[in-house]
């Protein structure tokens, strides 16, 4: 064999074509750009028009100054450090409650081994407190045996596309736009992504009728659909989805046999008072339909709502509808991986579980909670009122999750020389605004949009008194803009 | 009607192929008497803390101050933790980007990396690029992410060794890969002879198949055999004229029982080798939280680290990571503690120092112990557990064993392993999960199970075994039904 002519076992052109095909956005080439430019800050002080890199293309809080739920962290130490529950001086550090805890939580866990690989869906004390915790938000009951602890909703994702996709002629309706994650599960797992495209005129609207026609559509090119997402709230377009429009998608996946695949990581983060988030399970059988009646697939995660917890990957699917056959296949999925990281299933529980009134943490609990709810409602006003009042550019409301997806109605000049570098033209501004002020944020193209619109996604995460200087930033950027390539 | 969309019969069909026997058939039935009131033995999977091995102190302290940052504000903190924890809690908090609760880096946390790289350069007296090393959740998502880079399609295969973990034949299963089998040799206390590995190779190439990559497992799991530096020198030849990747599972290479082969990485060996294969050879080895001495198994905490992958393949690998975002954070944090321990020195480091002894001397201790209980038994022989934490005895079944479990439905051995946790509630993984010779039956079972307790599992086994033996074996002439 003749050695030297032959390509290296892992190159270029012999690794899986789908690992090639399959695109994130999220970390993609403008964040590596970003990165660099840090780099440079960090050893050439001054060399840039601004002193610090703010990361707005990530859902990541923590990394922003947001702090954790401390109840939360005094539980997560105890469990992690269990000889301190012995200490006498115990009480200088930690509060009553979280000691308590701590120690119901220990007494799930067999033997007390936080580091031992658990059961492959979790373990069974805190998959319980989790289905009381649906069953306290949604009013109808929920099964431990139903819930699979993830590290992270994403794995969770991943395992639906794994058992769904069969061949490239599998079709999985996405929202367009969407969170990347899904298309490039669906591409890593060689499927077909089937687009339905959200309405911007009407505030990022669900039109049934047009995902029938998206449906009927690959149908007829030979697509087997066989699941629908649905990220509610979304992301990254923040609408919350109306209980009507709810009950026709349930009606929709129902009568059409697809599993629905509901999203809901951020169901913590809504910030209109007109609105409120009502899980798909609710919506389902309160409509009457059991387990017989709809294949559905819920997510959770610990990484949003107001504990935005991402660095310790923890999260859930809570599965209904299929047989114990099919349950089985699950499960064999999950046992490979042997179980997710026991840290992260321990927080999944408190978020399904937290102080109560009367419990001796829930008054310092519930003020975190707020507190950082209420400043994210006022961020994401705030940069909406922001993007709204530049020239060109139109921002639907964020009413959910932690992003706001502006429209850029970008002059012809702009989109010429977009053309002439070879980028989209979002990518161009972003790109523009990236080295101009430090401000990362990802082109919509990374997301999905109808042809010929542009976006960006920005975050609302960046600390309340960050953000007047952010805008004003942008401002100033988005003017020099606009004056370089006006028409 | 049209079967809908999770029927059985609509799943992907790779799905339906995989099998994963670790917690399998054997766990579900341990797991069900366990319901019942039955006390369980569980040695089917090598989980130290679950059969009560204890955390190592320090980095649970320095964990949970990782945890709750505020606690280091608090003036009490060093009433509850000593100064170096504290400190070092300090040092992983910096290498955050906003603590624990933020996603890292998707390749796992710059610094941490950093000390990897300057552990395996320790390690092996060759620098490391910590820009080569990822950090995963768990080696295993690591085993599975690379797998799935490598697999086209059903015509690449995989060189795995039997018996093997069947995280190698479930991965190749789930991304419709082929696994091409090469034999250990059990007489030779489960060696590994090239001649065995080139005639696997041949006989897969006669069929079509492309084979890519190597998988050794050293320290050996299930079978525990330490690869000695030959062997690694041999095998690195082979991978350079055949054009395959070497993927070194290293997570046991704490976990050394004695004294001949001494644990070598595959990557010391490559280096040491000098052009054309230091440059050429593709090589990924994994590492892990879970194993050795520290069997943090539920933190998910594992690297692999690539040797002479071209830039692009890199940049792919980085690029599907990124669809994860990043590994649990916590994880990474034991992983920089487990390349870092405490040094002589430290405030810490008596303690650290004899805890790590203290399980290290007793897990060659108890390797010894199953070792020699099994071989007492007329009809099992067992190799010695060089490293890892298994012992795979061969278990030599009667004919009319054999025709029972055939009766029955079962595998032989999945049928010895049912009526073993039945008799006695040691729950077993079958051999038929690792893979073995046609006729041959073994079973895999833990090192781990508490010292103190371990005569009276091996007279229990002992005593279940004899009287199986009693039962199906025929040498009166009559049958004892």
């Amino acid at each position: 064999m003749d050695r030297a002519a032959a390509a290296p076992p892992v190159s270029i052109d012999t690794i899986n074509p789908k690992v090639l095909k399959c695109q994130y956005a999220v970390r993609g080439a403008i964040v590596s750009h970003a990165q660099r430019l840090q780099q440079e800050l960090q050893t050439s002080q001054g060399s840039l028009p601004f002193d610090e890199i703010l990361y707005c293309n990530i859902g990541n809080p923590q990394s922003l100054g947001q702090q954790p739920i401390t109840f939360f962290r005094e539980v997560l130490a105890l469990c992690d450090h269990p000889a301190l529950l012995g200490k006498s001086n115990i009480d200088a550090l930690f509060s009553k409650d979280a000691i308590g805890r701590a120690q119901k939580i220990l007494d799930l866990i067999p033997g007390r081994a936080t580091g031992a690989y658990s059961h492959s869906q979790g373990i069974k004390g805190l998959r319980d407190a989790i289905a009381a915790g649906i069953a306290i938000r949604d009013g109808f009951p929920a099964n431990a045996d139903d819930i699979f602890l993830t590290d992270g909703a994403s794995p969770g994702v991943h395992m639906m596309m794994q058992l769904l996709i069969r061949s490239e002629n599998d079709g999985i309706l996405c929202p367009i736009p969407q969170y990347p994650l899904y298309s490039a599960s669906i591409a890593l797992h060689g499927g077909s992504l089937v687009p339905y495209y959200l309405d911007e005129a009407t505030g990022w609207g669900l039109e049934i009728s047009d995902v029938k026609k998206q449906l009927e559509d690959a149908q007829s090119k030979g697509i087997t659909v066989r699941a629908l997402v649905v990220i509610n709230p979304g992301n990254p377009t923040g609408q919350v989805l109306a209980e009507e429009n709810q009950k026709k998608i349930v009606e929709f996946c129902k009568n059409e046999g697809l599993v629905l695949l509901a999203d809901e990581v951020y169901q913590e983060n809504v910030y209109v008072d007109n609105k409120k988030f009502n899980s798909f399970k609710k919506i389902a059988r309160s409509m009457g339909y059991g387990e017989e009646d709809l294949y559905l697939v819920s997510f959770q995660s610990i990484s949003k709502g107001y504990h935005g917890e991402c660095g310790k990957r923890g999260g859930y699917m809570e599965v209904t509808g299929f047989s114990a056959e099919v349950r089985e296949q699950f499960y064999k999925v999950a046992s490979v991986n042997l179980c997710s990281n026991i840290s992260g299933q321990i927080i999944a529980s408190l978020v399904m579980n937290p102080p109560k009134v009367g419990d001796e943490s829930y008054k310092s609990f519930i003020a975190e909670k707020n507190g950082i709810l209420s400043s994210l409602a006022r961020r994401a006003k705030a940069l909406e009122d922001a993007f709204n009042s530049l020239e060109g550019v139109t921002c639907n409301k964020a009413e959910g999750a932690m992003y706001l997806f502006p429209r850029l109605h970008l002059p012809q000049k702009a989109i010429d020389a977009a053309k002439a570098v070879i980028a989209a033209p979002d990518t161009l501004y972003a790109r523009r605004l990236l080295d101009a002020t430090g401000i990362v944020v990802v082109p919509g193209s990374g997301f999905g949009q109808v042809p010929g619109t542009w976006h960006v996604r920005c975050t609302i995460l960046p600390q309340e008194d960050k953000i007047p200087a952010i805008i004003s930033r942008l401002k100033a950027f988005h003017e020099a803009f606009m004056d370089e390539f006006r028409d | 009607m049209a079967p809908k969309p999770l029927d059985y019969e609509s799943l992907n069909e790779n799905v339906k192929k995989v099998a994963y026997a670790v917690r399998g058939e054997l766990y579900l039935r341990a797991s069900e008497l366990q319901k019942e009131g039955k006390k369980i033995i569980f040695t089917n999977v090598g989980n130290p803390h679950a059969l009560g091995q204890k955390p190592l102190t320090f980095p649970r302290q320095v964990i949970a101050l990782c945890q709750a940052p505020f606690l280091l504000d608090d003036p009490n903190v060093g009433l509850l933790f000593p100064a170096d924890a504290i400190d070092r809690a300090k040092h992983y908090l910096s290498l955050t980007s906003g603590g624990l609760g933020a996603y890292s880096d998707s390749r796992g946390l710059p610094g941490i990396r950093k000390e990897i790289a300057e552990f395996i350069g320790r390690r092996d007296g060759y620098p490391s690029d910590p820009e080569l090393i990822y950090l995963t959740d768990g080696a295993s998502k690591g085993v599975m992410q690379i797998l799935n880079t490598i697999i086209r399609n059903e015509n690449d295969g995989i060189l795995v060794p039997v018996p093997q973990y069947p995280l190698y034949s479930a991965t190749i299963s789930l991304y419709g890969g082929s696994l091409v089998p090469y034999y250990l040799e059990e007489e030779a206390n489960w060696g590994l002879d090239i001649n065995h590995i080139r005639q696997s190779v041949a006989a897969a190439r006669m069929k079509g198949i492309c084979v890519r990559a190597l998988v050794i497992i050293n320290p050996g799991n299930p079978t525990g055999q330490c690869l000695s530096e030959a062997n690694l020198r041999e095998l690195l030849k082979f991978c350079f004229r055949e054009n395959i990747v070497l993927l070194a599972d290293e997570v046991y290479q704490q976990n050394i029982y004695q004294d001949e082969r001494p644990f070598i990485s595959a990557r010391k060996i490559l280096l040491d080798m000098g052009p054309p294969i230091s440059t050429e050879v593709q090589l990924v080895s994994f590492h892990t939280v879970s194993k050795g001495y520290w069997g943090e198994c539920g933190q998910r905490g594992g690297y692999f680290e690539m040797t002479n992958l071209p830039a692009k393949t890199v940049d792919e690998i980085y690029k599907v990571a990124s669809v994860s975002l990043s590994p649990n954070v916590p994880g990474q944090i034991f992983l920089g503690l487990m390349v870092n321990p405490p040094k002589p020195g430290d405030i810490s480091y008596l303690r650290f120092a004899a805890e790590s002894n203290a399980i290290l001397e007793s897990l060659k201790r108890r390797a010894h112990i199953m070792t020699d209980g099994f071989n007492s038994c007329r009809n099992v022989v067992c190799n010695f557990t060089e490293g890892a934490m298994y012992s795979f005895p061969q278990i030599r079944l009667p004919p009319k064993a054999i025709e029972a479990a055939k009766r029955a439905g079962k595998a032989p051995d999945v049928f010895y392993c049912l009526k073993l946790v039945e008799a006695t509630g040691i729950s077993t993984v079958p051999g038929s999960g690792f893979g073995q010779k046609e006729g041959v039956f073994h079973l895999r079972t833990t090192i781990l199970p508490a010292e103190e307790e371990m005569p009276a599992i091996m007279d229990s086994f002992k005593k279940f075994n004899d009287e199986f033996m009693e039962q199906y074996e025929d040498y009166r002439g009559y049958s004892r039904m």
